[in-house]
């Protein structure tokens, strides 16, 4: 075992390299990728040392960019594309929903579509519009898709190299505002839990917080701040599947539930996991499951983000509230 | 004022109607007349043109076959190819068994060509799975109805030849309607910029659903390919060996790394968009009978008479194999089984999925209650 201190975007950096050297089919492609090293530099001095053949700097055309990716797919390669904000993977919704969700299915299972989509997503980072946005739930409605979202180094690196690894279509959030925290990084993967599973970030015997991406950190230290209660954090890293198990294990021993998420809380992921929640842990529920994400509106400009975006302060608001039933 | 006065005249430099009378590649005119082109030339045994004779009539037939199925309720609805076999057969022979073909909807003749059964491509229009072929074994993906998408598929695909060396190409079928989607243009500018080894086969029969070629762009299809940088070039879309003759030599500068070339071939939808569709409310039945005129079959057959290639033997087993070849389909086709309602979970990813599983085997156990009730 080996461990090594690593921001999130070093860690991302380090899981695309590893990947690409294990397996020569590995592609790199988006938009400025290569000399740039993307915009957030998770691709940095990987066309230096993997060529242009493998670290494509795309033209500025994201349909083309998933639309090409399918076709390298059906030609035997792996490509990870990067979109370079949340908000402008809009323009591939057709190319990802309708031809990489489906194709599997529709060849009846005769073709594989190793292609994984990154996407940075969420606010927080004084961003001019369209670069702050949480579209996962488009993602999660689309069957034929798996879903998932890092919240840390070490699972950057670990999560990234085994969604290159699945041979389903993956969709990679990547909580952008967090790019630049550090943390110790296991780089062996032998004994990483898989990518599908939701882990417990945080014991706790309360109140069990839901989130993913971005939001973890914000409920680990809403939890930490608590001195009255002890709050439970599960880091749902899968969003489709989901991992039932470890969320209802953790609500039906805590008997409360708070899903915190950026994106609206209106027929946001939340509503999924409250209605799931609901139906099986039924009896062991003290309050309702409470949400607190976005609002129904456009993403606000930036100087008004920080109502828009859920803290501290709003997650145990939700919190105090689940004690008043 | 109507909406075309509103808009003003088109511009004049140099623009040309998108429908005016072609300036195109023609190899035999529809008399069946054996004509020279300064560029391009094909050289065919009589045995070659009676083979390509066979496939135009076999194609023809299969899709009479399918239209009738299609009226007596066994097919959900049909995308007719007639009067664009010869589009589809010259550019499907041009092809080699490694290349990859992506089509649309509509490439019923370039399936024969690729020797898919003419069975499963009905599955889709029948409704009994999506599609019906392993694209691997044939070389030739999946029907593609949200229109262009495939483009980009095969300019990727193009890319990933580039990466693995060898000579191999991609073809990819469109029609006039899909020339103005973001996709295809998309596909442009990737292979231009990759230069990469494409063919854009844009079958132009002149009418996307009802809107005619003027709805979609100002000047021939052809002439577009210019500004992406590569060469585009008009055929003759009803005479296969014209075809042919294009998409070989398209292909071949493809696999020489020469890059793309857009083939604009120029041909008639004889036939209604779908079997939904209905062409009079939009269309001149004197433009469909000119276009009768210029039939893509009479012409070889013309052709093979006149240089006394084929007696009357010869047609008439042609049509008797196509006979044969439709009622074994037919027969087929009604025998197609649904599928098992547990097949709606089936494929959609690699590996288990506890989501999915958990819904099959809810609904599996729902299927069940109502066996025990009937038991």
């Amino acid at each position: 075992m080996s461990t090594e201190t690593l921001s999130l975007s070093r860690a991302m950096n380090e899981g695309l390299r590893k990947a690409m050297e294990n397996d020569p089919k590995v592609l790199v492609m988006g938009e400025d990728v290569g000399k740039l090293g993307g915009v957030f530099r998770v691709t940095d001095g990987l066309q230096k040392d993997f060529g242009e053949a493998r670290v494509i700097d795309t033209p500025l055309a994201e349909s083309g960019i998933v639309g090409t990716a399918i076709g390298l797919a059906l030609r035997g390669y792996r490509p990870v594309c990067e979109i370079q904000f949340d908000g402008f993977v809009f323009p591939a919704f057709n190319q990802i929903t309708s031809q990489l969700a489906k194709m599997r299915m529709r060849s009846l299972g005769t073709l594989e579509l190793p292609v994984v989509i990154r996407i940075p997503f969420g606010g927080g980072i004084g961003a001019v519009e369209h670069h702050s946005e949480s579209p996962e739930a488009y993602f999660t409605h689309t069957g034929g898709l798996r879903v998932v979202a890092c919240s840390n180094p070490s699972d950057a690196y670990t999560m990234i190299q085994q969604a290159i690894a699945c041979p389903d279509p993956v969709i990679f959030f990547e909580p952008k505002r967090r790019y630049w925290d550090k943390a110790p990084v296991e780089l062996d993967l032998s004994a990483a839990a898989s990518f599908e599973s939701a882990v417990v970030a945080r014991e706790g015997t309360d109140v069990t917080l839901l989130a993913y991406g971005p939001m973890v950190k914000t409920c680990l230290e809403a939890a930490q701040a608590d001195e009255e209660r002890s709050i439970e954090v599960v880091d749902i890293r899968s969003l489709n599947p989901l991992d039932e198990s470890t969320v209802m294990d953790s609500v039906r021993r805590t008997g409360r539930c708070v899903v915190v998420h950026e994106a609206p809380v209106f027929n946001g992921y939340g509503a999924e996991l409250a209605a799931r929640i609901t139906e099986k842990c039924f009896y062991h529920l003290e309050s309702p499951v409470l949400r607190v994400g976005g609002f129904s509106t456009p993403y606000p400009p930036s100087r008004l983000e920080d109502h828009y975006l859920p803290d501290l302060d709003r997650v145990l608001d939700a919190v105090d509230r689940t004690f008043e039933w | 004022m109507t909406i075309d006065a509103a808009r003003g005249a088109p511009p004049s430099t140099g623009a040309q109607s998108p429908s005016a009378p072609p300036e195109l590649v023609q190899l035999l005119t529809p008399e069946g007349e054996r004509v020279e082109h300064p560029e391009y030339d094909v050289e065919l045994t009589a045995d070659e043109i009676k083979s390509l004779y066979r496939d135009l009539v076999i194609v023809r037939r299969l899709d009479q076959e399918a239209l009738a199925l299609t009226r007596q309720g066994e097919l959900g609805v049909w995308a007719s190819l007639l009067g664009q076999e010869a589009a589809q057969i010259g550019s499907g022979r041009a092809l080699r068994p490694t290349d990859m073909a992506f089509p649309s909807y509509r490439e019923h003749g370039v399936a024969w060509c690729r020797d898919v059964d003419p069975v499963s491509v009905l599955g889709l229009f029948r409704g009994v799975n999506h599609s019906g072929w392993d694209p691997r074994e044939h070389n030739f993906h999946l029907y593609t109805i949200v229109i262009g998408s495939q483009s980009l598929h095969a300019a990727g695909y193009a890319m990933g030849i580039q990466r693995d060396g060898g000579d191999d190409a991609a073809i990819v079928y469109f029609g006039d309607g899909a020339t103005s989607e973001g996709d295809v243009n998309e596909s442009f500018v990737w292979s231009a910029a990759q230069n990469a080894p494409i063919v854009f086969f844009c079958q132009n029969n002149q009418w996307a659903i009802s809107e005619p070629l003027e709805r979609q762009s100002r000047i021939p299809l052809y002439r577009r390919a210019e500004g992406f940088g590569f060469p585009g070039i008009r055929v003759d879309g009803n005479d296969v060996f014209a075809v042919l003759a294009v998409t070989r030599k398209a292909l071949d500068n493809a696999r020489s790394g020469q890059g793309p070339t857009l083939i604009e071939a120029f041909t008639y939808r004889m036939g209604a968009h779908t079997t939904t569709d209905d062409p009079t409310r939009y269309r001149l039945e004197a433009e469909l009978e000119a276009w009768k005129l210029k039939d893509p079959i009479e012409r070889v057959k013309a052709y093979l008479v006149k240089n006394q290639m084929a007696d009357k033997d010869f047609f008439e087993s042609i049509d008797d194999e196509a006979k044969t070849i439709g009622s074994d389909v037919r027969r087929r086709c009604l025998e197609l089984p649904d599928p098992e309602a547990t097949a709606i979970w089936e494929n959609v990813y690699a590996t288990d999925h506890s989501l999915l599983a958990g819904e099959r085997d809810q609904f599996t156990s729902y299927l069940g209650s109502f066996e025990e009730v009937t038991r």
